[in-house]
């Protein structure tokens, strides 16, 4: 039995790498200041997919919505083993909270076709772990969050260990089902040289024709494999009440950069007595004794 | 989604594991009911399992005005699928204006089910929940008495407020240990209301094999002096150290991600965004750098001691008394004149 798999990825500026320079004046990331990278543990959720291909058969999408840029991610998925990508992109997408995000994602997997869908637990930006709990109930499937094992896998039931944090849980159930997969689940795999050499040449159909490239040039591009799906969101016929801005409830109110407040502090000698009059003093207001 | 309504009550989602009340649902109790009071409305609790009657009066003594118990031993395990048919049903039975959630495994695995099929929004992981007002700048519109969500974002570098304002409830997933217990009031009465919710096979499709929950081995949130070490401790031998100075003080002893990565200690000690959050009356911070996760953990501690060789760490830049020195020479002295003081 071969499984036809589709993995979420979403591109997020490296947040490890924040310093002062990625913050503008009004508390928001000035995104441009950052690496764009791949989201940490789609990385892990698409190693699981392929793991799950090479042992069973089938196939591996990689599907991200997006800026147009996004496609850097998509050729890493392909770099990987990814059979193919796609890539939802759409001005109307913009400013989609993790509802209208879930909503679209969900037309392009219902339009792509699947037996599984898999995204990692959560993503370094937003840091929800909302979209892929959210797209399984539009996609009115079962979930399990948190994987770190697949035991098994047949037509009927798909096998996983959950790490709860707590603990840990087995649990089992019917297929098609939504996996989000955590940084436990295994070691991504690095993509391979000749895999990279030839999908560093995949392109969206967008990317073809900014670089003067034809409809026959797009076509001769798919016909090697090398073509980036795209889709807008009338590709995947979404409803637009449920998209971008006026599809999230959420908004934002106000953000503000964490400035580390120094507080009221004392420099104490690293010497007897330093340390002497320190404890002392921490008795004397009672923190301690 | 409901309509807005100024009328609806503030809800809890009142989670529970073989008939005992997670402490995350009295942390929530807790502000809820400040927020509730601020509105004029009552507190809800909704609890679902397969008995879990003798714990209403509970929820009661920690602030809810009702409790909507649903029990069914269908509800016995958590799933996804029927705890989410629960919550909407009441939802839409009830209306409520604001329905919170812990930030736990089984929380974040349930809430944003719930959004979505309510269409509603969700706030992830707040640190925070106020009560206040919103403009919208181009069109001058003004919202009151909205529920102000603030969380941090992009791995804790910016603190968001986030708000809802058309379509409800307004719901947030609320971080473990960030709002403090309340004290229970054995006086306080409340409402217990049964409420039943069909389920069938259709809204069981997990099938839980096994499960092992594991208490963890210390209790940090409870401690009123943490002695944390980090990588800069340099060996687990040396963490002994840390322990000594936790006992000498009766206080307990934590870690940084590093150090517990490093195996100087157990994860359970951990304290930060992906571990535990504190806020003790001492928190000593020694050969720990202070990053931002770590500082997401223990920064409203009432007062930090840090010791660091590096006088730019930016564990100094939180701390009330900064040890600049070899942790190697100053810890020892500081047991030494625990011990002799204390
Ligand atoms: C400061 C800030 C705070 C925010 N807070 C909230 C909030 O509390 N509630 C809310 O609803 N929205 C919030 N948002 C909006 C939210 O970040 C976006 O909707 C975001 O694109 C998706 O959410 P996430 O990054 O949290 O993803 P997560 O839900 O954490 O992502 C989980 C997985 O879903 C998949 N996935 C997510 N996005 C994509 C994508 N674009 N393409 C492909 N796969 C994807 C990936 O597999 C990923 O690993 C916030 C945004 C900002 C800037
Ligand atoms: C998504 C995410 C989640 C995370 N969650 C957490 C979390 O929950 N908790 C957490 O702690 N971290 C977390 N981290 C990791 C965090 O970013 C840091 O890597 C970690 O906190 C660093 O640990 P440390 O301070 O012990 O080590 P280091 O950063 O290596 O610091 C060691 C310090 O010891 C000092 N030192 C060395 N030798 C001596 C000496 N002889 N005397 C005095 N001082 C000395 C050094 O000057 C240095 O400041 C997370 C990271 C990510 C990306």
């Amino acid at each position: 039995m071969a499984y036809k798999c589709i993995v979420l990825i979403k591109q997020v500026p490296d947040t490890s790498r924040i310093t002062g320079e990625a913050m503008n004046e009004d508390g928001t990331v000035n995104r441009g200041a950052l690496p764009a990278i791949f989201n940490p543990e789609d990385l892990n959720a698409l190693e699981l997919a392929l793991q799950i291909k090479e042992k069973y058969g089938g196939s591996v999408t990689a599907v991200t919505m997006g800026l147009p840029s996004a496609s850097e991610v998509l050729r890493e998925a392909m770099f990987m083993g990814a059979d193919d990508a796609v890539l939802v992109t759409d001005r109307r997408c913009a400013a989609s909270d993790t509802l209208a995000t879930s909503y679209i994602l969900t037309r392009a997997a219902e339009k792509i076709g699947y037996d599984l869908v898999l995204c990692g637990r959560q993503a370094i930006d937003g840091d929800t772990a909302q979209v892929g709990p959210q797209m399984a109930e539009k996609l009115d499937i079962p979930q399990i969050t948190y994987v770190e094992q697949v035991h098994e896998l047949s037509p009927e039931k798909i096998v996983c260990r959950r790490n709860m944090g707590n603990g840990w849980q087995k649990t089992a159930c019917k297929l098609p089902v939504l996996l989000t997969v955590t940084d436990q689940a295994n070691e991504p795999r690095i993509g391979a040289a000749r895999r990279i050499m030839k999908f560093k040449n995949a392109k969206t159909p967008a990317e073809i024709t900014k670089e003067g490239g034809s409809e026959e040039d797009i076509s001769l591009m798919r016909d090697k494999g090398l073509l980036i799906g795209q889709l807008n969101l009338d590709d995947v016929q979404a409803d637009l009440q449920w998209c971008g801005r006026d599809g999230s409830p959420t908004k934002v109110h106000r953000i503000m950069s964490v400035v580390l407040t120094a507080k009221e502090s004392k420099e104490v000698e690293p010497s007897a007595q330093g340390i002497n009059d320190m404890v002392h003093e921490l008795i004397e207001d009672h923190t301690i004794g | 989604m409901i309509e807005v309504n100024r009328q609806g009550e503030v809800w809890v989602f009142a989670e529970q594991h073989l008939g005992k009340v997670e402490d995350i649902a009295f942390e929530l109790l807790g502000r809820a009911r400040e927020l509730a009071d601020k509105l004029g409305v009552k507190v809800g609790a909704v609890i679902a399992g397969d008995s879990i009657k003798s714990v209403c009066e509970e929820l009661i003594q920690y602030g809810a005005d009702k409790v909507y118990a649903v029990e069914n031993n269908l509800l016995e395990h958590y799933q996804t699928n029927s705890y989410t048919k629960v919550l909407c049903t009441l939802i839409e039975k009830h209306k409520p204006q604001i329905v919170l959630y812990g930030a736990s495994p089984v929380g974040r695995d349930l809430a944003p089910r719930v959004a979505s099929k309510m269409k509603a929004g969700l706030t992830a992981d707040c640190t925070d929940l106020q009560i206040g007002n919103h403009e919208i700048k181009k069109t001058g519109e003004k919202h009151e008495n909205l529920l102000l969500q603030i969380r941090p974002a992009f791995g804790g570098n910016i603190i968001a407020t986030i708000i809802n304002y058309d379509r409800w409830p307004q719901m947030a997933t609320v971080r473990e240990g960030v709002m403090p217990m309340p004290e229970p009031d054995a006086k306080r009465k409340g409402e217990v209301i049964d409420e039943s919710v069909s389920l069938s096979a259709q809204d069981l499709p997990i099938e839980i094999i096994e499960q092992v929950r594991r208490e963890k081995s210390v209790n940090l949130k409870a401690s009123r002096i943490i002695v944390a070490g980090g990588a800069g401790v340099g060996s687990k031998e040396n963490f002994r150290m840390i322990w000594d100075l936790a006992n000498a003080l009766g206080g307990v002893p934590a870690a940084t991600r590093a150090a517990a990565d490093l195996g100087y200690i157990g994860k359970d000690y951990q304290v930060g965004q992906t571990g535990t959050t504190v806020r003790p009356s001492l928190y000593i911070a020694i050969g720990l750098s202070g990053a931002i996760q770590h500082q997401a953990g223990m920064s409203e501690s009432k007062k930090i001691i840090a010791v660091n060789n590096d006088p730019d760490a930016a564990i100094f830049d939180v701390a009330h008394y900064k040890v600049c020195g070899d942790l190697n020479e100053v810890v020892p002295q500081m047991i030494k004149a625990v011990k002799e003081k204390v």
